[in-house]
């Protein structure tokens, strides 16, 4: 397996990992979920990881966000111009203050709250303000409460959804539930976005707005996306390096035309002949 | 799609309600028949039958049998119309937003401070008109408030169900009690104390139990109030089950508010002249720690910290995947909630002059909860509604007095079935933008093409370029 | 050594007791994962059943074996029927509602069903008959276990043993192991998961009325409070076995009870209560998966 790690002192160029994973492996029990799983997330690119049902895709990313304690091996955050972070081990709350946001496969809203105020919470990390400032609302506090309203629509006008800023989150339409938790992941102004199957439950109209919104967030915001996925014309599309994933293990990865073509990966989604 | 049978021949729908109401009816006669028809006559130890009791019962069972049916009918198909208008991808239009109600009304409109300041004068003059009972029970009902508005902060906003609540409660009463009995410590040293006491206690039992999932969160904290009720009963320093007496009245100035100056009041501004003017100053104290709560409260609510809170409550694995230190929030939110059940306890404590254990029983815990529960969790108008409703009414028709808990115990039920947000469902804060505007400093740090601005108040979007 | 052999017996028939109402808790928490806080008041009707049972066939001539059996089949019956109905009221409307909502619920049916039986009957303690009749062979011993004892641990020992069989090898024990397992998977085999939630209440209902019983049996006095506090004590047990645990919610019984009766005889009896609740707070701490529960792994 080629070793893609990068010389030290060049982060920051397009295509060096910002995000990396070395011999990550989870045991639950006796099961091995995931088997020495090595990835890079290029720097402002979109790399998708696939595999079958099961295969250990949603467990690499709570591995990652921090859900689960890894049992072995490194994940490391390489921000632009600063030290790498090693996140193994982090809590969750933590690691998305590191810059790594998340979406959840089931829709993961704060219901009964509305839409700004789902945004407004993931400014959370990116704020200061703690009890004493809400209760004396000080100056400081109301300033950063003001620029984080003011991000939040931002980010809804951006994204479509601020007509709807204050309806409840459990309101909307499906899609703009999707929606929702991608604008609010952005919110937490991550390095890395990690989508957990956002193509899930969407019609063929809703799947091609979120392809077109998956490249507009790659181009707007300076954030670099893993991207879990079944849907595979979304992914060959969207893509610049597919990894796949099966019973834990990697089994291939390269560009999309490669994968494609891979028996590997053919056996994998089709099964033994 | 309808069912034919049911569309086609109503009668028979109605038929089929009233076999469904008959046989509710004869299956909780069934279960009531040992127990409310055979009583026992304890001293000559023998048995009595008496069916009287059971009409009425099966009477009451029909008619709420056929009720419960066509409530639970009528939420499973809104739940259903709702779903099909998501799935259908109807125009966002027609799915209701949060529909504004006569409270979000009059506390969005320019009239918000005039009714606000006639409210409180109104809540200012009630003492000096009022006969002392009267007092008596607002000051009973406003230690509710304060209790409820600090439970709702654990319990509505940040769904930690403490079921131990009145063991702060408790802890603030007996920090007065017993600093006043020992150390001659007056009320007002007493008032930040207690509630000192009381967050450290919440502190230190929070800090443990707190990354305990909810349901274990509340037996851990109905089983510390059981410890606390139980170790106040044994100790010899708070006297045992016989309690404390002679608690001393909060002081004002030094001044014997039943001399000169009561004569006075009397005299000139007609109060009654049986009413001890302690209790007026214990109300205007009472009064003033409800409207500081109502205001930490709603500060907290829009905050950053009140967001965690709820977004905590909403859902806690994606709270943390925001940045929330769930750990962190959950504590504060169970320690800020003891310190007003410390600051109430002190207020109770001289209000009633006399504590013992058992008034801080658990069923007290479960008074306060109802209070929440009743008036809507996490709606502070709710919890107030709420307080008034369970104190003020039961004083009025103490001919039911009996079935006080038992209708506490079914509401929450009922509650909990048809109406989980409770009477006054609490409403989220609306914020406004505009797009294109001139003045005014740019909201956003990143200047983008949108001119933001946003306005804080409970107000509904209001067009027009004009400023609110 | 008596002392200590009269704290173990107590020990071990207040244990017994615990463990049957823990087994409810712990069941329909394996189950749909909800602390049934109106358990304990599930087994104070099948003591206030069983007393007026007692009375009532007392006095149509029943004595003996007969009497003692009659009366537990009739409160098991209406426990399990009140049982039955409480999960229908109060629970089934909750399914997949908020987490909170179905345990306000539950504390409310608690709070409703305390407050029936004090209406209904007294707010003060009432006699329970000595429904135990002499056991001639354990006159030897007579000074080491009383007849009331022995009752409660033969009663236990066939409602595990009756409980093991029902779970293990019929088919609604089966498909409750199913449910407790994996509920979406349970419910794509073909298990209608209402039925069995309401069987699991209707046997931890039994269960639990058998303790009813066998604690009128053994306190000879009762009333309308005596739900809450056993309540809490097995449900004490039943987190200390590891709650989902059917034989953890028998070992944690036990050990309670033994804790309980040491502690009322060595340290002072006015703090026992305190020691099950100080234990159920220390376990929570340390090792919320119980002694013989597993850790949970969060689902996402």
């Amino acid at each position: 397996m080629a070793d893609l790690r990068p010389a030290a002192g060049q982060a920051g160029h397009a295509g060096d990992p910002v995000l990396q994973t070395r011999g990550l492996s989870m045991v639950f029990g006796g099961l091995e979920a995931l088997n020495n799983v090595d990835l890079e997330v290029g720097r402002d690119t979109i790399t998708a990881l696939i595999g079958p049902n099961g295969s250990g895709k949603t467990t690499f990313f709570n591995c990652i966000t921090g859900i689960y304690r890894p049992t072995r091996g490194q994940v490391t955050l390489f921000p632009a111009g600063l030290p790498a972070i090693g996140l193994k081990g982090l809590a969750p709350d933590v690691i998305t203050h590191h810059g790594l946001a998340r979406t959840f496969q089931n829709i993961r809203l704060f219901n009964n709250l509305t839409v700004l105020e789902n945004v407004l919470i993931g400014r959370h990390t990116r704020m200061k303000a703690g009890l004493w400032g809400a209760l004396f609302r000080d100056r400081a506090t109301r300033r950063e409460e003001r620029e984080a309203i003011g991000h939040s629509f931002e980010l809804l006008v951006s994204y479509g959804l601020d007509h709807m800023a204050n309806e409840l989150a459990k309101n909307l339409p499906y899609g703009d539930q999707r929606r929702l938790e991608i604008v609010r992941a952005l919110a937490t102004e991550p390095r890395v976005l990690l989508l957990d199957e956002p193509a899930a439950g969407l019609n063929i109209g809703e799947t091609s707005s979120l392809r077109d919104l998956i490249t507009s967030i790659r181009e707007r915001e300076r954030v670099s996306i893993l991207l879990i996925e079944h849907d595979m014309s979304l992914v060959m599309s969207v893509s610049r390096k597919i990894y796949v994933i099966d019973y834990g293990r990697l089994i291939a990865q390269g560009p999309p035309d490669e994968i494609r073509r891979d028996p590997k990966v053919i056996k994998a989604y089709l099964g033994e002949e | 799609m309808t069912n034919p049978s049911s569309s086609q021949k109503p009668g028979r729908a109605i038929l089929a309600e009233i076999k469904a109401g008959l046989l509710a009816s004869l299956w909780i006669c069934l279960l009531a028949f040992p127990l409310m028809t055979l009583e026992i006559n304890p001293s000559s130890h023998t048995i009595s039958f008496s069916a009287s009791r059971l009409p009425f019962l099966a009477g009451a069972t029909f008619v709420l049998a056929i009720l419960w049916r066509f409530f639970l009918r009528r939420r499973a198909f809104q739940g259903v119309s709702k779903a099909v208008l998501k799935s259908e991808g109807l125009p966002e239009g027609l799915i209701k937003g949060p529909k504004p109600t006569w409270l979000t009304v009059v506390m969005g409109s320019r009239f918000r401070y005039p009714v606000l300041a006639i409210l409180l004068g109104f809540m200012a003059l009630l003492p000096f008109v009022s006969p002392p009972y009267l007092v008596n029970v607002m000051v009973k009902a406003l230690i509710y408030v304060s209790l409820g508005l600090g439970l709702n902060v654990v319990v509505g906003v940040s769904g930690l169900l403490n079921l131990g609540y009145v063991a702060f409660y408790a802890m603030g009463a007996y920090t007065y009690a017993l600093l006043g009995q020992y150390l001659g410590l007056g009320f007002w040293v007493c008032l930040p104390l207690g509630a000192l006491v009381a967050t450290l206690m919440g502190l230190l039992l929070g800090f443990p139990v707190i990354r305990l999932s909810g349901d274990y969160l509340a037996i851990v904290t109905l089983s510390f109030g059981e410890i606390t009720r139980l170790v106040l009963t044994n100790l010899d320093i708070t006297r045992g089950p016989r309690g404390i007496s002679n608690i001393r009245p909060a002081g004002f100035f030094g001044l014997d508010l039943n001399g000169p100056i009561k004569d006075f009041l009397v005299a000139n501004l007609g109060v009654d002249k049986d009413m001890d003017i302690n209790k007026i100053l214990t109300y205007f104290i009472i009064l003033g720690l409800v409207i500081l709560t109502i205001i930490c409260v709603f500060r907290l609510e829009n905050s950053r910290l009140g967001r965690a809170w709820l977004a905590m409550r909403e859902d806690e694995v994606a709270c943390q995947a925001m940045g929330i230190n769930k750990t962190r929030a959950k504590l504060t939110a169970f320690a800020l909630g003891s310190t007003w059940a410390g600051l109430a306890g002190v207020v109770f404590a001289s209000h009633l002059s006399f504590i013992n254990p058992t008034i801080f029983s658990f069923m007290e815990s479960i008074m306060i909860l109802s209070i929440v529960v009743l008036g809507g969790m996490g709606s502070i108008p709710g919890v107030i509604l709420g307080a008034l409703v369970l104190i003020v009414l039961p004083e009025q028709l103490r001919a039911f007095s009996q079935y006080r808990m038992l209708i506490f115990g079914a509401l929450m039920v009922l509650m909990m079935v048809f109406r989980p947000g409770g009477l006054i469902q609490s409403a989220r804060e609306v914020y406004l933008h505009k797009l294109g505007g001139q003045d005014g400093p740019q909201g956003g740090p990143a200047g983008g093409a949108a001119r933001i601005e946003a306005l804080n108040g409970a107000g509904r979007p209001v067009e027009g370029d004009g400023r609110g | 050594m008596n002392f200590f052999l009269d704290l173990f017996m107590s020990g071990l028939t207040k244990g017994s007791i615990y463990a049957l109402i823990a087994l409810g808790y712990t069941m329909v928490y394996g189950i749909i994962a909800l602390i049934n806080f109106a358990h304990g008041e599930i087994y104070m009707i099948g003591a206030f059943t069983a007393l007026l049972a007692s009375m009532v066939l007392g006095s149509l001539g029943l004595s003996g074996w007969g009497l003692l059996l009659s009366v537990a089949a009739i409160a098991a019956v209406y426990s399990a029927m009140y049982g039955w109905t409480v999960e229908r009221v109060a629970y089934k409307p909750l399914r997949g509602s908020s987490r909170l909502a179905p345990l306000i619920s539950a504390i409310g049916m608690s709070i409703f069903l305390q407050n029936y039986v004090q209406l209904a009957q007294s707010p003060n303690f009432l006699v329970f008959p000595d429904l135990v009749p002499q056991i001639d062979f354990l006159a030897p011993v007579a000074r080491y276990i009383s007849r009331t004892q022995l009752v409660i641990l033969l009663f236990t020992v066939f409602s595990m043993v009756g409980l093991t069989v029902f779970i293990k090898f019929t088919k609604m024990g089966m498909a409750m192991r199913a449910v407790a397992q994996d509920q979406t998977m349970a419910r794509l085999a073909g298990v209608n998961i209402d039925k069995v939630i309401s069987a699991t209440f209707v046997i931890g209902s039994i269960l639990a009325a058998l303790g009813g019983v066998l604690i009128g049996c053994s306190m000879r006095q009762i009333s309308f409070y005596i739900g809450f506090i056993a309540g809490m004590k097995a449900f004490t047990a039943a987190v200390l076995g590891g709650i989902g645990s059917i034989p953890g919610a028998v070992v944690g019984a036990l050990i309670l009870g033994f804790a309980e009766s040491f502690a009322a005889g060595y340290v002072s009896s006015s703090y026992k209560d305190v020691v099950a609740f100080i234990i159920l707070i220390i376990i929570l701490i340390f090792r919320p998966e119980g002694i013989m529960g597993q850790a949970q792994t969060q689902k996402v």
